[in-house]
């Protein structure tokens, strides 16, 4: 093979030159992709629920953004009385930043090669990836819990004790459902979990019930719809953020629509193959060139903001959990499945490598296609939805029922006689 | 790696973040309020968090962040916020001069131990030789990646204390469960 200079690791003096641009260039690009999911989630709650959505600032509302960022910068930021001033000050810096860590080791498209060398587009190539991610997704927790705590808020201590609790308790289905990533895999850095999917078949067909986990996790962890309890607005005002104003609550907001862009990512990485294009090798094979570099990142935005979408689609589909159900359903239903998943993938994974069938190979991808079919028919059809969950909508036993009306009867007598 | 281009580099942060682990480690025992206390913790565990990294080993990094501040200082935070214990005019329970003096001085014990077993030949053995060195780096590009030398030894010469270690945090776990259990039930009763 001829030393083409372009296919080749850059020197050391490039490589912290590339790194600072790839910074600078993943910040700007994060920033504006995050105002502007915040638009699209008005324009698609508009146009889940047949309105307009924004439309006055600017061509089709484009401008609204910007309306909104200066609107939040020159409002009054109030300071209530008796707050912890370091940590209330701390806490939405803490939560915007571990959602933008992340994104330091996600690969997001094909080696660019340049004069100087071959640039891989991914800020840190961390050997331990996947450890990094779930240590930075796990510390998410820390600026809502601290935003609870320090408001010196009822209704915001509240949020932030649900949301400890919450965030605990699906980290661990979460971790849970990556390991049969990583068997999968076989290794914990990133680009070779890409390079595997693109070598294999993508982990969402392979390990559907740990994608769907994950997903459900994923949900959780950042507190969106249907699992946003932490700032129910029926029940606890707003939550953890009650008491802020100004750019501080506007932080708070950038903050959870940067964790789900981040957990978009993290989803595209690790179930969907990355910058991967799918059906096709001309990607991965090959020297690499500027344009597969450019259809390569394409490819990730599309398939992140498809994620992005189902976020929004969702939030704006079904109604908020109740917490008992929450906890059940992360403990009861979410933990053993994911646990049960894990041995039966390793089991299989140790079984196909003593046959001496190539992990890239057909029979491979086949046998695990089998068993997750099989596992998903488990999992939909036998054990279906209102018989383990029992959602607020399923039947209730005959003596509860009674004992729900008499003190609906009871409360509307005793508030009758009151209001005499 | 990249430590041979940049000796200095390396060493400037090591020594920064050592300073700041000590800095963070003396704020987390004299502030009064357990959140403040805690988060200095948490920063404890980043500081050596990042040694770990400067000294390649990333694994252990990783899970230094994951396990303490990921998750165990949250349920500690968690308790703390459940019994709103956190305002700091609150907490009586300080020892006074004596506890001061004798907690300073076993610190002092301590670090006066690591001085002199850094010394003894039992700290030679332990610095991972040239060869054993070259081995773990070239590891890092085999199959399992920068995991696959922690995991085999583990898995292959140690399992039976790993099984062991398994077993006793089941224990833990059960242990943990009855006694919540037979609260629930007392009250009930």
């Amino acid at each position: 093979m001829p030393l083409d200079p372009m296919q080749l690791p850059p020197s050391t003096m490039v490589f912290l030159l590339a790194t600072v641009i790839k910074m600078l260039f993943v910040f700007t690009i994060y920033m504006v992709v995050v105002a502007y999911t915040t638009l699209a989630e008005r324009k698609v709650s508009a146009w889940i629920q047949d309105r307009h959505g924004p439309n006055r600032v600017g061509p089709w509302g484009l401008l609204q953004v910007a309306a909104d960022g200066v609107k939040n910068f020159l409002k009054e930021e109030t300071m209530p009385g008796d707050v912890n001033k370091p940590l209330f000050v701390l806490a939405p810096a803490l939560s915007f930043c571990t959602a933008m860590i992340a994104w330091a080791v996600i690969p997001f498209g094909a080696p660019l090669p340049t004069p100087w060398g071959r640039i891989d587009l991914v800020v840190a190539d961390l050997p331990v990836g996947f450890l990094y991610l779930l240590a930075i997704t796990s510390l998410g927790v820390y600026g809502i819990v601290l935003a609870g705590w320090s408001s010196n808020n009822k209704y915001a201590l509240l949020g932030g004790l649900r949301s400890s609790a919450q965030m605990v308790s699906y980290e661990i289905a979460m971790g849970m459902s990556l390991v049969c990533v990583l068997l999968v895999a076989g290794n914990v850095s990133l680009p070779a979990i890409v390079a595997q999917q693109q070598a294999g078949a993508y982990n969402v067909v392979l390990i559907s019930v740990a994608a769907f986990i994950f997903l459900v996790s994923a949900f959780a962890e950042t507190n969106r719809v249907p699992f946003d309890l932490p700032e129910a607005e029926s029940e606890l005002i707003a939550g953890y953020h009650s008491e802020y104003s100004g750019m501080k609550f506007s932080m708070f907001f950038i903050a959870e629509y940067a964790n789900v862009i981040t957990a978009s990512a993290m989803f595209v990485t690790l179930f969907l193959g990355g910058w991967d294009i799918p059906f096709t090798s001309w990607d991965d094979t090959g020297p690499a060139t500027v344009l597969k570099t450019l259809a390569t990142f394409a490819m990730f935005a599309a398939k992140l903001y498809a994620f992005v979408f189902f976020f929004i689609w969702i939030r704006w589909t079904l109604p908020r959990f109740r917490y008992d159900q929450l906890m059940s359903l992360g403990w009861k239903i979410l933990l053993p499945t994911a646990l049960a998943y894990i041995v039966i993938v390793a089991s299989a994974i140790l079984a196909l490598d003593a046959s001496g069938a190539s992990r890239t190979g057909w029979a491979f991808k086949g046998a695990l296609l089998g068993i997750n079919l099989v596992c998903l028919v488990i999992l939909f059809v036998l054990i279906d939805r209102g018989r383990l969950i029992s959602p607020a909508y399923s039947r209730l036993h005959k003596e509860r029922v009674a004992q729900l009306r008499r003190a609906a009867e009871l409360r509307s007598t005793l508030a009758s006689g009151e209001s005499r | 790696m990249r430590h041979e281009f940049f000796p200095l580099f390396y060493s400037f942060h090591f020594y920064l973040f050592g300073l700041l682990a000590i800095a963070s480690a003396l704020l987390f025992v004299t502030r009064k309020s357990p959140v403040a206390a805690a988060m200095w913790l948490v920063n404890v565990m980043f500081c050596l968090a990042a040694e770990y990294v400067l000294l390649g080993a990333q694994f252990i990094g990783a899970i230094q962040v994951l396990v303490y501040a990921g998750a165990i200082m949250v349920v500690f935070l968690f308790v703390v916020m459940l019994l709103n214990l956190g305002h700091a005019e609150a907490v009586t329970d300080l020892r006074g001069n004596a506890g001061r003096l004798a907690a300073g001085f076993v610190g002092l014990a301590m670090l006066a131990e690591v001085m002199v077993l850094a010394q003894s030949e039992f700290a030679a053995e332990l610095t991972p030789k040239a060869a054993l060195a070259r081995q773990a780096a070239e590891a890092i590009d085999g199959p399992g990646g920068v995991i696959g030398p922690i995991a085999a030894p583990l898995f292959r010469e140690h399992l039976l204390a790993f099984e062991l270690t398994s077993m006793l945090l089941l224990t833990a776990i059960v242990g943990a469960v009855v006694i919540g259990k037979k609260r629930e039930g007392g009250d009930a009763r």
